[in-house]
């Protein structure tokens, strides 16, 4: 067994020990994802939102816990992917700690026909989040190569529903909408209206609204199914800013 | 001689080092942590007394060499250390869950900790050597550190504050060259001078640049693409950056309204600090194009006036003037504390902004608006302050964490005393869960309404709010019909909420824009009844009215909160409630802990290995000095908030209260120490001094009201000169107790005087921070009162 052959065979035995060391790792990350699931069904039972205690739909929960984040958190970090905490992902960002994320993805409230709006793709993971459980997802993201890498690493990860571009999400995607729910992780000083608009009869969207960049209250603005339009306070979240600009 | 002015020189570079380290900390990441740091740096003082307590036998031998030698570490390591501090990867927003921060933390303390041990450990070994007259060096340290703290306040205008770090470095090291003056063979002093002159100008620059935190406003607006800085000024009233995003536009419009139909302008972010963003809008001159401004909560007044004559506090970039314009006011006065961010809006980029200041019924005021106010004599239509924050501890670096007299019930008394019949008063803040800004100023209105003798101040007031800004509106007079119809006109078309008119019924509140109660109607409800009393003791935050004697408008944190806080910890990422408040506390808690393990702890072996007669106690030194640490920073804090409010502008008034105190306080000290020979002469001077401390700030406490209101017409020269007449007497007696108590330790037990030293040093750190804890809870007054019955303590002690 000479040339080529031998060195087919290293290359077989390079790929079976990547597999295993995958399989491996794979049983890993499920335990951090296990325990990072009980983390946030912790946190829910400890936090009010508005005035009630709520359970975290079971649903979101689930897909968090089979999702990789560790795959959205760039390699130096990846110890910490499965902590309840946000993490630097480059250009002064970072992906939501997992609570946030749970969050901010419950209070959607979305359905398997729903067509999503997310501004902030950031590092991808909350597109990721939400693919398998809506119709479509479209993406906007200022920084372009945050958008880039995003964009390869969901198309990579299989989320053939997300659709991601760099620019300004002001104006939102008005060619998808509208929208069943539109989520923001940017800061802004106030609610784009455009957004509002975008918003379809019976929509939610969640955005983050603030001072300054350091602490924001998350916002849920509802479009009842006649149109009329109210917003609700939440809570305070200390989101490590997200983008800056607006 | 030589070692006198080489003390002056490096207190002078200690403390000018002190304000510049605040200015930097405050640009790289935020105030609460410069304020939190520097008050730790302050331990190296307390450590050096512990330091040379222990090596004061060997040390002693070559003063002058040993005072070089520290002199030249404080060169070195005071510029050092901040190249050391840009690389180090602090990231404060982490702080909460992630050891390795922590770590980091610590190890700022400590690096920040090196060049203040090694200028005071100099300093200590000058002034507890038996060799010198402790009064003369004491008196010079506290003279350097007066021209220090006004030296460096004027370079800031000059110079940005890395520039500054040379200047201090360069001090340093002239200290050390006037110190080797006093050696035999002299050859060390000109290399020093060459040094002093040359070292810190071929410092490279890039080692002192200040970085901002990628995480602060200005580091994440500039990673959009397309963004620029177009202009940067500096003082110490801050760091302004001017930046340009054409691709994505800023937007600024804080609270704008749901349903808002008009969009922003192109706009120009300005950051202060590298954080604070207030926008430059773009104007073309047409009352039109301001439409957008309409659609936000502060257009309210607006709708229930008459082109009225309005009075703009905190100008900022202008929106609030261009909305003036927009409902076509009859004159406008706008009032900028900082002429810097004026001339940016007026001159730099005027022509982008439509050069509205330059209209003929415009006028602009550079002056702090409190103090506008109260000094105007004439009257307006319409008062409007708009989510404006005081000029922050930042700055100046002084003691405040948070206080601010913008907001107090005086303050808002003395804003209503100067509209016109039927004027308005209309202020705007940031909306939070659950509510505090907005209730704690509806308090504040219903007493300066009460105040002012009104009987029934829910007729004059009113409140509505948006998605996330409330508005208040006080009238003086009674809200009229036509004023509720505008009112609920204005809301239903933009979609905003009445919280608070006269005759609402609750079922009009919170329907829009939801909070999870009614917390701003139910709250202004109870403000107004009986029940007031018991719902401020009942509210989960801190919203009674702040006052002049209290200024803490922005402490919203009550104990109460804290089990939610602690439980909230690990639960990063979410809602740090107040942490303002509990940082100083935390601060609080550090400086005492850090106190007692690098001041008190080590001088427990030191003591009885002294072996020398205890002629005089040891509690009763520490005793002594503790009260005198305490009371000396408490009267100084008290007074320095006094004078701010009688001054007007934070930053003269800083600067000229901390430099009379310590230039005074620096004579006093060389008047005593011409006159300590004689048992009884120390004695008789000290009690006469603190007589002289109770009588005058007693006198002071009662009196300077009156005072003030007297003086509020003269020129700003002649307030200064009595505000230094004032200060004068006082700090001539409160310079003299330390050093007689510091020369008859050094007579007595010399083994304790660095020790004293250390006491005293330690407590002054502790009081920086205790004094504004205390002033939260109890006011000012309190603070003073504390501070004579420690002065009297000490009086008692010296006796025996």
């Amino acid at each position: 067994m000479t040339g080529p052959m031998a060195r087919r065979f290293a290359l077989l035995l390079v790929c079976l020990s990547a597999a295993w060391a995958l399989t491996a790792r794979a049983d890993d990350t499920a335990a951090a994802r296990a325990e990072m699931v009980e983390t946030i069904r912790e946190i829910a039972e400890d936090v009010a939102i508005g005035k009630e205690r709520r359970p975290i739909d079971a649903r979101v929960l689930e897909v968090m816990g089979r999702i990789p984040r560790h795959d959205f958190v760039p390699p130096r970090a990846r110890g910490l992917a499965y902590a309840d905490r946000p993490l630097p992902i480059g250009h002064g960002q970072t992906i939501s700690q997992p609570y946030i994320v749970a969050l901010m993805t419950d209070l959607l409230q979305v359905e398997a026909d729903h067509v999503v709006l997310e501004i902030g793709t950031g590092s991808g993971y909350q597109a990721a989040v939400l693919s398998p459980l809506v119709r479509r997802v479209h993406s906007i993201e200022i920084i372009t190569p945050l958008a880039e890498t995003a964009a390869q690493r969901l198309a990579d990860g299989g989320y053939a529903n997300v659709q991601v571009r760099a620019g300004d999400g002001y104006y939102g995607w008005p060619e998808a909408g509208p929208f069943d729910a539109i989520v923001v992780t940017a800061a802004a000083s106030h609610v784009p209206p455009p957004l509002v608009r975008q918003l379809k009869p019976g929509g939610r969207m969640v955005i983050p609204v603030g001072a300054s960049f350091m602490i924001q209250h998350l916002m849920l603005v509802e479009k009842d199914a006649d149109g009329a339009v109210h917003s609700e306070l939440l809570l305070p979240v200390r989101f490590v800013p997200l983008t800056g600009g607006h | 001689m030589p070692l006198l002015l080489a003390v002056s020189a490096l207190s002078a570079a200690a403390l000018a080092y002190e304000i510049l380290l605040t200015r930097l900390f405050s640009i790289l990441y935020w105030h609460h942590y410069a304020y939190m740091i520097i008050s730790v740096a302050l331990l190296g003082y307390g450590a050096s007394g512990t330091f040379v307590a222990l090596l004061r036998t060997r040390l002693a031998a070559h003063l002058s060499q040993a005072f070089a030698g520290f002199a030249l570490a404080f060169a070195a390591t005071s510029i050092g250390v901040v190249g050391v501090v840009r690389i180090l990867p602090f990231n404060p927003l982490e702080i909460l869950w992630d050891p390795a921060q922590q770590g980091y933390l610590l190890m700022l303390y400590l690096l920040l900790a090196l060049p203040f041990f090694c200028a005071a450990t100099a300093i200590a070994l000058a002034i507890t050597h038996r060799g010198t007259v402790t009064g003369r060096i004491y008196r010079a340290d506290l003279l350097g550190a007066g021209i220090g703290a006004l030296a460096i306040l004027g370079l800031l205008f000059l110079l940005p504050a890395e520039e500054g770090l040379r200047a201090v470095a360069g001090l340093g090291l002239a200290a050390a060259a006037l110190a080797a003056l006093g050696w035999s063979p002299r050859r060390a002093a000109p290399v020093l001078i060459g040094l002093a002159i040359a070292g810190p100008l071929v410092w490279p620059a890039a080692w002192i640049a200040p970085t901002p935190s990628p995480y602060k406003g200005l580091s994440l607006a500039l990673q959009v693409p397309g963004t620029r800085v177009l202009s940067e000024r500096s003082s110490p009233l801050g760091l302004l950056t001017v930046v340009e995003s054409p691709t994505i536009p800023f937007r600024h419009a804080p609270g704008a309204s749901l349903f808002a139909r008009h969009e922003p302008p192109a706009q120009f972010g300005v950051f202060t600090d590298a954080g604070g963003l207030t926008a430059i809008n773009q104007w073309d001159g047409r009352r039109e194009s301001l439409a957008w401004l309409d659609e936000q909560t502060a257009a309210l007044p607006f709708h229930l006036l008459d082109r009225p004559r309005v009075l703009v506090l905190g100008a900022g970039g202008g929106s609030d003037v261009l909305l003036a314009l927009h409902h076509e006011a009859g004159e406008i006065d706008a009032v900028e504390l900082n002429p810097q961010l004026s001339n940016l809006v007026r001159r730099t980029h005027g022509a982008f902004a439509g050069g509205f200041y330059n209209l003929p019924n415009v006028r602009l005021h550079t002056a702090e608006a409190r103090k506008f106010v109260e000094t105007a004599d004439r009257q307006w239509d319409l008062i409007q302050v708009s989510l404006l924050d005081s000029f922050s501890a930042s700055a100046a670096g002084a003691m405040s964490l948070s206080e601010s007299t913008l907001y107090t019930v005086e303050a808002l008394s003395a804003y209503l005393s100067r509209l016109a019949p039927g004027g308005l008063l209309a202020i705007t803040r940031w909306l939070k869960v659950p509510p505090r800004d907005g209730l704690k100023l509806f308090a504040t209105a219903v007493r300066a309404l009460e105040d002012a003798g009104v009987a029934a101040p829910e007729t004059r007031l009113a409140l509505i709010r948006g998605p996330n800004t409330s508005t208040l509106v006080v009238k003086t007079s009674a809200l009229t019909e036509a004023d509720i119809a505008a009112l609920k006109r204005f809301s239903s078309e933009r979609g905003f909420d009445p919280a608070w008119y006269p005759g609402m019924p609750p079922g009009e509140a919170n329907r829009i824009n939801r909070l999870p109660e009614a917390y701003l109607h139910d709250g202004a409800r109870a403000l107004l009844g009986a029940e007031r009393e018991a719902y401020l003791a009942r509210y989960k935050f801190h919203v009674a009215p702040a006052t002049d004697d209290q200024p803490y408008f922005f402490r919203f944190f009550k104990w109460r909160i804290l089990p939610e806080v602690l439980a909230m910890r690990g639960r990063a990422g979410l809602a740090l409630l107040e942490g303002g408040y509990l940082i100083l506390a935390a601060t609080l808690l550090q400086a005492v802990i850090a106190g007692l393990v690098l001041i008190l702890l080590p001088l427990r072996w030191l003591t009885p290995a002294a072996g020398e007669a205890e002629a005089i106690g040891r509690f009763r030194v520490a005793g002594y000095f503790a009260a005198l640490g305490f009371a000396f920073l408490f009267v100084e804090i008290a007074f320095i908030q006094r004078f701010v409010l009688f001054l007007g502008h934070p930053l003269y008034a800083i600067a000229v209260v901390l430099a009379a105190f310590l230039v005074f306080a620096g004579l006093g000290s060389g008047f005593v120490a011409r006159r300590t020979e004689g048992e009884g002469t120390g004695r008789r001077i000290l009690s006469a001094a603190v007589a002289g401390i109770v009588v005058l700030s007693g006198s002071y406490l009662l009196l300077l009201p009156e005072a003030f209101t007297w003086l509020a017409p003269a020129p700003q020269a002649a307030q200064i000169l009595a505000a230094i007449a004032l200060i004068a007497p006082l700090a001539f007696c409160m310079g003299m107790p330390f050093p007689l108590g510091l020369a008859r330790v050094k007579a007595e037990a010399p083994a304790l005087a660095p020790w004293a030293w250390g006491i005293n040093g330690c407590a002054s750190v502790v009081s920086a921070v205790l004094a504004s804890l205390l002033a939260m809870h109890f006011g000012f007054s309190a603070v003073l009162a504390l501070a004579m019955l420690l002065y009297v303590c000490a009086a008692l002690i010296f006796r025996h």
